[in-house]
């Protein structure tokens, strides 16, 4: 990650005052910020266990570069659990977890590369106003010398996440499914090569829900980024999914595109999804 | 026996803690903005408090010692005795209380909230250390802002004494007896003392609060009880602490 932030630094600073002139006040500016490497994950047989309760029993998942993968399962199938394994903030008891070809648990690994997630409970600051929120790991890592430039970008999120204005609001004084976008806003301005969603839609009204499923399937479009979704959503999962992976019980019973999952013979999986098709 | 695992567990942590955010003070001064802003939060939660407290400290000081002093002819004395009580051991102890009362509990509420509600998490994914974004600030903000309250309390209380010294009948003194008495036997060394175990407190209350807070898991009611253990923990180990402080301060004569 070291890595990517110096480069990051060096690219804004020499051609920050070009590009702001050229796109100056549209949601193109983070688009074309946005230069996502192609990086895949490789999870190999992962195990986890809470004292006697084991969450993920041997999950091996690989993901493509540029996909968007949906980990579909019941609430308490492991899959926010996996999802904090891959950004990193858990360690599996055993088993390996490849980003970009490198073991990330391997105590000589340098991050190279951006990942970004995007929380359930958004995680947002509360003594920050949103637009500070968005811009906190511009400013942190100093990605821009020039402010505008900072400040340009931190808009152009805004508006992409539908957003736009709202920038000086407190997080107290905006709805669950916007703290939501908010979330996705700071994920995106840290110009990831992955993204995690884990569980982008839960609470969320319908309206909401497809307005974040349409996020994720632009940025799959235009930005050809590698996803990571966490969901029990199962509308969402076929809605967004390049792949659908489905978490049961800690061990991932299939992996297929969604016509795949659709026409599947496996009965556990047919339990799970039935329901959505009748 | 798992009350000695948590007891080193949690020495263990408070001193790893420690070291880390000595090592991230290198970057104070590319985060000055966000010790300033810790440091007026806590003159904005102490100074009104502080006040009120030393002023009443000082003059219950003054209250008890003085009719006793003046029964055999020494009440002359009592301006040096509410100085050098407030500045060694009172002005110290009263004002790391306050801070870990209105301060500490404040940031072990804001850590533990932090740590539930997954922002501590978002900051690493973001690759931003939390102990230098969020604890070392903190810290230097405590360690500067105790022994700055101290000297105020001090002087505040001493205004107390001197107050009540002047008003009350059985002691009945000038200000220039009282404050000639105080002049002769506070020095330097005295108010040294009183300066560095605030700097030792600070240090203890700034890595408590936020070692707990940072340790919370659970809910809501975890919050509660971290911000209960963080202060009650505070409170504790600046009073032991302060025995081996004064013992050390003996040792090396600046007592």
């Amino acid at each position: 990650m070291e890595r990517k932030i110096q480069e990051q630094n060096t690219n804004n600073n020499l051609s920050g005052t070009m590009s702001s002139t050229q796109h100056n006040g549209s949601g193109r500016v983070l688009l074309d910020y946005l230069k996502c490497a192609a990086v895949g994950v490789s999870i190999e047989n992962i195990q986890r266990s809470f004292g006697d309760n084991y969450v993920l029993r041997g999950v091996t998942l690989d993901i493509e570069p540029r996909e968007t993968v949906v980990i579909l399962g019941k609430s308490g199938s492991g899959k926010s659990v996996l999802l904090r394994h891959i950004i990193g903030l858990e360690c599996p008891d055993s088993g390996h977890i490849f980003v970009a070809g490198e073991d990330i648990n391997d105590p000589d690994f340098k991050r190279n590369h951006v990942l970004a997630m995007v929380f359930q409970s958004s995680a947002l600051f509360n003594s920050l106003t949103v637009a500070e929120n968005v811009a906190l790991y511009l400013r942190e890592h100093k990605i821009f010398a020039d402010e505008s430039r900072m400040n340009e970008i931190v808009s152009s999120a805004l508006e992409i996440v539908g957003l736009k204005g709202r920038g000086d609001d407190m997080p107290s004084q905006i709805s669950g499914g916007m703290k939501r976008r908010v979330a996705a806003a700071r994920a995106l301005v840290m110009n990831p090569d992955i993204i995690l969603f884990d569980e982008p839609t839960a609470g969320l009204d319908p309206m909401m829900t497809r307005t974040m499923g349409d996020l994720i399937r632009g940025l799959n479009d235009k930005v050809e980024i590698t996803q990571i979704v966490v969901t029990h959503d199962i509308d969402l999962a076929f809605y967004v999914a390049d792949r659908i992976a489905i978490l049961s019980e800690g061990r991932i019973l299939e992996v297929g595109t969604p016509d795949q999952i659709k026409s599947s013979t496996n009965s556990s999986v047919i339990d799970f999804i039935k329901p959505q098709f009748e | 026996m798992n009350s000695v695992m948590e007891f080193f567990r949690t020495t263990g942590g408070l001193l790893g803690l420690f070291m880390e955010t000595l090592y991230w003070c290198k970057s104070a001064i590319s985060n000055s903005d966000k010790v300033f802003a810790q440091l007026y939060i806590i003159g904005n939660q102490t100074l009104p408090v502080g006040a009120l407290i030393a002023l009443f400290s000082g003059g219950v000081l003054a209250l008890q010692a003085g009719p006793t002093l003046a029964q055999f002819g020494l009440e002359e004395n009592v301006g040096g005795l509410v100085g050098l009580s407030l500045v060694k051991e009172i002005g110290p102890i009263m004002a790391s209380i306050l801070i870990a009362g209105r301060v500490g509990s404040a940031m072990t509420a804001e850590l533990a909230s932090m740590s539930v509600y997954e922002e501590i998490d978002a900051l690493k994914t973001m690759d931003i250390n939390p102990i230098r974004y969020l604890v070392m600030p903190r810290f230097i903000a405590t360690v500067i802002a105790l022994p700055v309250l101290v000297i105020y309390m001090d002087v505040i209380g001493w205004f107390g004494g001197a107050l009540v010294s002047v008003v009350n009948p059985e002691i009945h003194l000038s200000f220039d007896v009282y404050y000639r008495n105080l002049s002769e036997l506070v020095d330097f060394t005295a108010v040294m003392n009183g300066l560095i175990k605030s700097m030792f407190f600070g240090i203890i209350i700034s890595i408590v609060c936020c070692y707990v807070g940072l340790k919370t898991k659970g809910g809501p009611r975890e919050i509660g009880y971290s911000v209960t253990k963080a202060v009650v923990m505070s409170f504790v180990l600046v009073l032991v602490s302060d025995y081996y402080i004064t013992r050390i301060l003996l040792f090396l004569n600046l007592d």
